[in-house]
Formats: structure tokens, C-alpha cells, sequence
């Protein structure tokens, strides 16, 4: 690469290729190409949606949902042993006892706790474990917003209407239900705790649209909304004395004889010595799976998205729903390599960046659906030849950015967007006034544990909160739903979980029968294979280092 | 048809295959020296710091998070090679340089004040009674040299001092609380606390409450949505699909 010479970032020949971008901006201010008809969308998504397209994935061989189609990558989990054995696990000491267990501390398990102690479950009787820190989570780097129909000209029943399309028509209405009848109140829940998000003069929100929203709904706190809500609710947390335990992430849950859920084994990564809970409810909060790489995609997720949650519940016997849809955000970052993948917000195309190919002109509505929205851009660059093509061989479409400060005004790109303005800047580029490259990137995991309106599961004692979860979404999760996801169903699943207890749990003897059993099932499908799961990170070392490297400790 | 489908998905992983699995050391044309923890590595100059402790062989548990900048996890002290400067990093947003002395910071031990929001009173003196150390700044500005945010931190810090909840909020919004700061203050004032209290204090009390969310609230307790929602959920499937479509021909742009 230093054979190409660099101009505010770019190698010449891509500032060659931008001068284009410039050259039609002025006529396509105000001018947006027409929405997709609806069949239009379908024909797109089958033509080159990694969903659709063929080879990715494949028919579960075990389990509750037997036969039913997800991606290889998570199929290679749900096929895999557990890493413990379970004879070997001594259960003749409990080293936590607590009412309320919550896996997973970012949005969904970070609200569960505060709602589980306010509906009356006292602090020392709740524990927090994560894999990571508390707050390491896909939640910390949610940008464009959350949504919740408060304006005079919206209402939940247009929210539900807008997320029941998007999600393709396979949502659960009941849960969807919930979710936007919740959130005014998420909203407010978080103005009450301190949360500063983006207001007029008068003290009213201002609100955006998203891909697929009809009305403009999104509450954001500039492009830093996940950081905002999260650092807000975990210093309430904090504030209240919760206790968590950091890098100790469960490998197992626990059950007894009725096969409830009365715990989990946790595993401290640095120690690396198991530790057993008893719980009488326990919340899986454990978030998504980017870290997958499904399609080998690069991803949006942190580093611990790596579908625990779901591995462990299946064991149990929970069922999963909508596992066989992925969302591709539209605008992952194409350029330059260290941030390949790394998000840039939906909000930048609400406000005005339009999606260009290497010509300069423009080729999608800007905010269809993410699917559509992330085919149309993969049908630009790898069937019509009309990518821009990065010194390391990424393809990518322009987001033509410069157009936002045009459009409201300058200096507004900076007061909005201040993370994605330092991001490109650390690595060389000005977004205010070249545009930026970019290609779908690994974003969500939109179904998941099967959850209902009260975060409960199929199986007793255990709830679920946020990612993990299926259900709400359908097959394709809207902008600004996923923020609100986390808050509703984690406070649902706070309260419900507290009333659960209230009622009286009688834990029985812990074991691990429904892992001995789930090993059976893998033998009699004859499932033969090296792989243990859950996964916990992914292995990024490099190959020569790999390559020699001895196990010895 | 189905042959160029896959062979689509197979160009989409080729094009990104080294940013998942690792770059191929023939496809590596440039090379730098970094010490990580006073020990030399051949690393590739592409990649970020942290990118490049992983190809040295290192698998992260701590000093790593989001890999995206927004979580403050992968806090880095570094110093480059004839040089007395300390510097810092977040080693998921920096590129690696020839010379770096590299070492991460897997936690900050920083006290928290507890409060009750809902209790205090939105006035000046609150910050002294819950951060009394802030008085113990020198003005050595370190800790704003130090935030990998570029942050005005000590302007907030003295803006602390005169109790000016709004100064200190919005200087500080974009703090991810990585504690850089934190572990370079002289004072030992915990900025990043300090600041997560000024900020929720002004959304809580010093900012006007937005209206429309509270009326909303109480119709929908109220149940003054039952009815439609009743009508939309009792829909066949393909008339439920006419209004959406419907709907999405109302949408509001921009």
C-alpha cells in the first residue's frame, strides 16, 4: 500500500472517483429516487440477500426446533458438546445464592436489575455476572436512536404497524404489543434517571425517522445514544449497590428436577476455576452474535457477541424463534481497513447522505428497509459492477455525508454526529467534506429465545431480555427498536421475574440432567465433532503466531 | 441463477476475509517494530494497536470491548522510541507506529460516590459534598492532554468548581470513561464520576421535560389505544399488509 500516494486520506484514484460524487451533488439535493414497490423488494432480497442467497445455512439435526433452518454458523453451535462435563461438576457447594440472576450487563440486564429491586426484590438478593465489563455490550454502541411514538401525529399503533412490515409480518403481535405500547414510558424513564437526550428550545424531543418508520420517532443523544442510556442506567445501578461480578460469564445453566432453570455455572476467564449460582429466576441477557462472522461478514458487535445466550437456553429445552434471519446493516464502514465493518448510523441517511456507486449517482431509495437497503447496495457492486473497489480489495458504495451539513446547515454534521466525525478523522479522512465508503456489515441478531410479553420462556425461571431474545422483531428488526428491545422486555423481565419469586420458588436439587440428556440427543444424531460451545470470544490471534503456538498452561 | 448467487456471497467473503480471519503474511507489504510490554514484535503497519497485539499472538480478555471506540475499554499508555512523551491511546482506534512502547490498562480503581438522584438538590454545592477532591486540582491540565477523546477535561473539572451543571455536561457528553484521566491526576479527582453526576443532574433538572412523552403515557394507561389496536390485530393477513403499505405512502422524510 505505500506505492499508492494519499490525498486527505483517500489513494488518488479514489479522489479521482469522488470528484464525481461532487460533480452531480448539487442536482441531487432534494431529489430522492421513489420507493421500492413491494414486489420489487422481494425480487431484490432474493436476488442477493445474504439471507436468501443459498449456502448459508441449513436444517437443525436436535432439539426443540428440529429441523427448522438457520445459518451454518449457528447451527455449528447448536451441534456442538458443552465444554463442561457434566459428571464432573461438583454441586456439593453453591459459591452464590441470589433470587434473581441476570447474565448480561448491558441494556436489557442493566434494566432488569433496577426494575427487579424496584418491583421489591432487595438489592443483595440480585447478581449481575458478565463476560466482560458491565456495560460491554452491543447496547454501548447503538448510535441513531430509540424509538417511541410520542409526537401528536404518531401513535403505538402506527409504531406497531411500521415494525410489523419491516419485521416481514412474522413478528408476535402480543410482544410487539408491548413494545411500543412501553416505550413513551422507556423515554420518560430515562429523561427521570438524567438522560440528556437531543432537545428543541422548548424542552420537546427532537425526533428523526428511520429505515421503515413512517413517522419521525427516534429519540437520540447525538450519535452516542447507546453510551448515554447505558452509562446513565448502570450508574443508577451502581448508585443502588447491586453487586456484579466482571469477566466470569456463564457456561451452563443450572437445573433440577422439574427442569426449571435454578442457576448457572459461571467460569472465571482469568482464573479460570467454575463457580456455581443458585438462583430462583435467572434473566439471560446476553445479547447478539456478530462475532460470528456469519457469510464472513465483518461485524457492527463488540467483542463478546458470540450467541451464548441461545446455546445454553436450547440445552434446556427453550425454544428459539426467527433463528434463521440476520440483519446486514446497509452502511458498515468499506474503507480503510481498520474500521472495516464498524458501524456508521442510519441517522447520516435520515439526514440527508445519500447512498452513490462509483459514478456519483444515486442507485436506492436511502431508507428502505435494512435488508432491502443492504441487498441494493451488494446488487451495485457485485452484480452491476458499480462498487468502488479499496486498495485491500473491499468493495463499497459512497454515503455521500458532505450532503448533511448542505442540507441543515453548517456544522450540523458535527453537533450530530460527533463519534462517526472522530472516527474518520483519527484514520485521516473528513467526512464533512469528502464521502465515505461503505458495505453491509454483520448487525443484529434478530430472533433469538422465544420470549413473550412478560421476557419469559417456554421454560420455567428463565426469562429473557434484548438480542437474545426472538420475537419481536420478526425476520428484520427497524432502527431504533433494538435500544428499546433491550429496555422494555429488561424491565419486563425485571418485573415479572421479581413477581415469580414473590410467589414462591421451590428450587430443587441442582444438576445438570438436561445436559446429559442434550449430549445423548447429539450422539443418536450422530453428530460427531470437535466443536464445544458456548463460544465466549472469538479468536482473533494472528496465524503465524497460531501456528507455533504450544498449549501449555 | 443460483450458481452466481453463491458465487456473489463467496466474492463478499473473499473481499473481507482479512479483516476476519487474519491477513495473509504474503499480501503484507509494509512492517513495523512494536514493543508490547517492553517485548519487540514484527506487526503489519495496516493494522490498529489492537489489531496488532492479536497478529503478535496475543487472545484479549481484558483491554478490549466494543472495538469501535465508544466503550473505553482498551485504554493504552504507549511511548514512542527517543521520545520522553507519554502518550494515550485507544488501541481500537489508533493506528500502530514504528517505535511504539505499548501496554494496556485493564482497570481503573476509581472510588464512586453512591447518590440518590431523586433526592439531591440542583445547586453548586453538591459537587463538593460528593467529589470534594476536585478542589485539589492544580489546573496541570494532564488530564485533558490524556483523554483519548480530546475532551476539555479540566475545563469541566473547573466548571465544577463554580457548579455549572450545563458546562460540565455538554464538555463532557462524549466521555466513554475509559479513565485515562483518572490514572494521570495528580489531585487523584475521578473526572469521569464526576462527570456522569454533572450529567444526569442538568438532563434531570436542568433541562425542560419534553411534554408530548408524558401525555402519551397517561393515553396509553389510560387504554385510548385499545380500540385501534384491537382493529389492527383482529386484520387478515393481506389487509393488514394494505395498511402498511398505506401507511408507508404517509411516511414523514427527513
Amino acid at each position: 500500500m505505500g506505492e499508492l500516494k494519499f490525498v486527505g486520506g483517500y489513494p488518488v484514484y479514489m479522489r479521482e472517483l469522488i470528484k464525481l460524487v461532487e460533480k452531480t451533488r448539487s442536482k441531487r439535493i432534494g431529489k430522492l429516487l421513489p420507493q421500492m414497490k413491494p414486489q420489487e423488494r422481494v425480487d431484490i432480497l432474493n436476488l442477493c440477500h445474504p439471507d436468501y442467497a443459498p449456502g448459508g445455512k441449513r436444517a437443525l439435526r436436535i432439539g426443540p426446533n428440529l429441523g427448522d433452518i438457520v445459518s451454518n454458523e449457528i447451527a455449528d453451535l447448536i451441534e456442538a458438546y458443552p465444554i463442561i462435563e457434566p459428571d464432573k461438576i461438583d454441586f456439593s457447594k453453591t459459591d452464590f445464592e441470589t433470587d434473581i440472576l441476570i447474565i448480561g450487563g448491558g441494556l436489557g440486564g442493566s434494566s432488569a436489575a433496577l426494575l427487579a429491586n424496584d418491583y421489591g426484590i432487595p438489592t443483595d438478593r440480585i447478581l449481575l455476572v458478565n463476560k466482560l465489563r458491565h456495560g460491554d455490550a452491543n447496547s454501548m454502541m447503538a448510535q441513531g436512536g430509540t424509538q417511541a411514538a410520542d409526537r401528536p401525529n404518531d401513535s403505538p399503533v402506527i409504531h406497531y404497524i411500521d415494525a410489523m412490515g419491516g419485521g416481514h409480518f412474522a413478528n408476535k403481535p402480543e410482544v410487539l404489543k408491548a413494545l411500543v405500547e412501553d416505550a413513551p414510558g422507556v423515554i420518560k424513564w430515562l429523561e427521570d434517571l438524567g438522560a440528556m437526550f437531543d432537545k428543541n428550545d422548548d424542552g420537546t424531543f427532537v425526533e428523526l425517522t428511520g429505515g421503515g418508520t413512517s413517522r419521525r420517532r427516534l429519540h437520540a443523544c447525538a450519535d452516542y445514544t447507546g453510551l448515554e442510556e447505558l452509562r446513565v442506567i448502570r450508574d443508577e445501578f451502581r448508585n443502588r449497590d447491586i453487586p456484579v461480578i466482571e469477566f466470569c460469564p456463564a457456561i451452563e445453566l443450572i437445573t433440577d428436577e422439574e427442569n426449571k432453570v435454578v442457576g448457572a455455572i459461571l467460569w472465571n476467564m482469568e482464573t479460570e476455576e467454575y463457580k456455581i449460582v443458585k438462583s430462583k429466576a435467572t434473566i439471560l441477557a446476553t445479547g447478539g452474535f456478530g462475532r460470528l462472522h456469519i457469510r464472513g461478514f465483518p461485524t457492527t458487535n463488540h467483542y463478546g457477541a458470540t450467541y451464548d445466550g441461545p446455546v445454553m437456553a436450547y440445552r434446556t429445552g427453550a425454544r428459539l424463534k426467527d433463528a434463521d434471519t440476520v440483519q446486514y446493516h446497509p452502511t458498515g464502514a468499506a474503507y480503510p481497513q481498520q474500521i472495516i465493518g464498524l458501524l456508521l448510523t442510519e441517522k447520516l441517511r435520515t439526514s440527508g447522505a445519500q447512498p452513490l456507486n462509483k459514478n456519483g449517482e444515486e442507485f436506492v431509495f436511502p431508507l428502505e428497509p435494512r435488508d432491502v437497503e443492504a441487498a441494493s447496495f451488494i446488487r451495485e457492486c457485485y452484480i452491476r459492477n458499480n462498487g468502488i473497489t479499496t486498495p485491500t480489495g473491499m468493495k463499497g458504495v459512497w454515503l455521500d455525508t458532505p450532503l448533511i451539513d448542505i442540507l441543515n446547515g453548517k456544522g450540523s454534521t458535527e453537533k450530530a454526529f460527533p463519534a462517526m466525525v472522530r472516527m474518520f478523522k483519527r484514520f485521516g479522512i473528513d467526512m464533512i467534506k469528502d464521502p465515505v465508503l461503505v458495505f453491509p456489515t454483520l448487525h443484529y441478531q434478530n430472533g433469538g429465545v422465544e420470549t413473550d410479553p412478560k421476557g419469559s420462556t417456554n421454560i420455567k425461571g428463565l426469562f429473557v431480555a434484548g438480542e437474545v431474545s426472538g420475537g419481536v422483531h420478526g425476520k428484520n428488526r427497524l432502527m431504533g427498536n433494538s435500544t428499546l428491545d433491550c429496555m422494555v422486555f429488561g424491565r419486563r423481565a425485571g418485573r415479572y421475574s421479581a413477581e415469580y419469586v414473590k410467589k414462591g420458588v421451590n428450587v430443587g436439587k441442582l444438576g445438570l440432567k438436561h445436559v446429559e440428556k442434550y449430549i445423548r440427543e447429539l450422539k443418536s444424531a450422530r453428530i460427531k465433532t470437535d466443536r464445544r460451545a458456548p463460544m465466549l470470544l472469538p479468536d482473533y490471534r494472528g496465524k503465524a503466531a497460531l501456528a507455533r503456538a504450544i498449549d501449555i498452561f | 441463477m443460483v450458481e452466481r448467487k453463491i458465487s456473489i456471497m463467496d466474492s463478499v467473503r473473499r473481499a473481507s476475509q482479512s479483516v476476519i480471519a487474519g491477513v495473509d503474511k504474503k499480501d503484507i507489504k509494509h512492517w513495523v517494530e512494536i514493543h508490547i510490554m517492553g517485548k519487540a514484535y514484527k506487526v503489519p503497519a495496516d493494522l490498529t494497536i489492537m489489531q496488532a497485539i492479536e497478529y503478535a499472538g496475543y487472545r484479549l480478555i481484558r483491554s478490549c470491548g466494543c472495538r469501535a471506540g465508544f466503550c473505553g475499554a482498551c485504554s493504552t499508555v504507549y511511548r514512542k522510541k527517543g521520545e520522553y512523551k507519554l502518550q494515550t491511546a485507544m488501541a481500537c482506534q489508533t493506528r500502530v507506529e514504528d517505535g511504539m512502547f505499548l501496554v494496556q490498562i485493564p482497570f481503573s480503581p476509581a472510588e464512586k460516590p453512591l447518590y440518590d438522584i431523586k433526592k439531591l438538590e440542583y445547586e453548586p454545592s453538591v459537587f463538593l459534598k460528593y467529589f470534594p477532591e476536585v478542589a485539589r486540582c492544580l489546573s496541570c491540565n494532564t488530564c485533558t492532554k490524556s483523554c483519548p477523546q480530546d475532551l476539555q477535561v479540566m475545563d469541566y473539572v473547573q466548571a465544577a468548581l463554580k457548579g455549572d451543571f450545563k458546562a460540565i455536561a455538554e464538555d463532557s457528553f462524549e466521555c466513554i470513561q475509559c479513565g485515562l484521566c483518572a490514572l494521570r491526576c495528580p489531585a487523584e479527582i475521578v473526572q469521569y464520576h464526576l462527570a456522569q453526576f454533572a450529567r444526569r443532574m442538568y438532563g434531570k433538572y436542568g433541562t425542560l421535560r419534553d411534554n408530548n412523552s408524558e401525555k402519551r403515557v397517561r393515553e396509553i394507561e389510560k387504554g385510548e389505544f385499545d380500540k385501534e389496536f384491537d382493529r389492527i390485530m383482529n386484520l387478515s393477513a393481506d389487509k393488514l399488509k394494505n395498511v402498511y403499505t398505506e401507511q408507508q405512502n404517509t411516511r414523514e422524510v427527513y
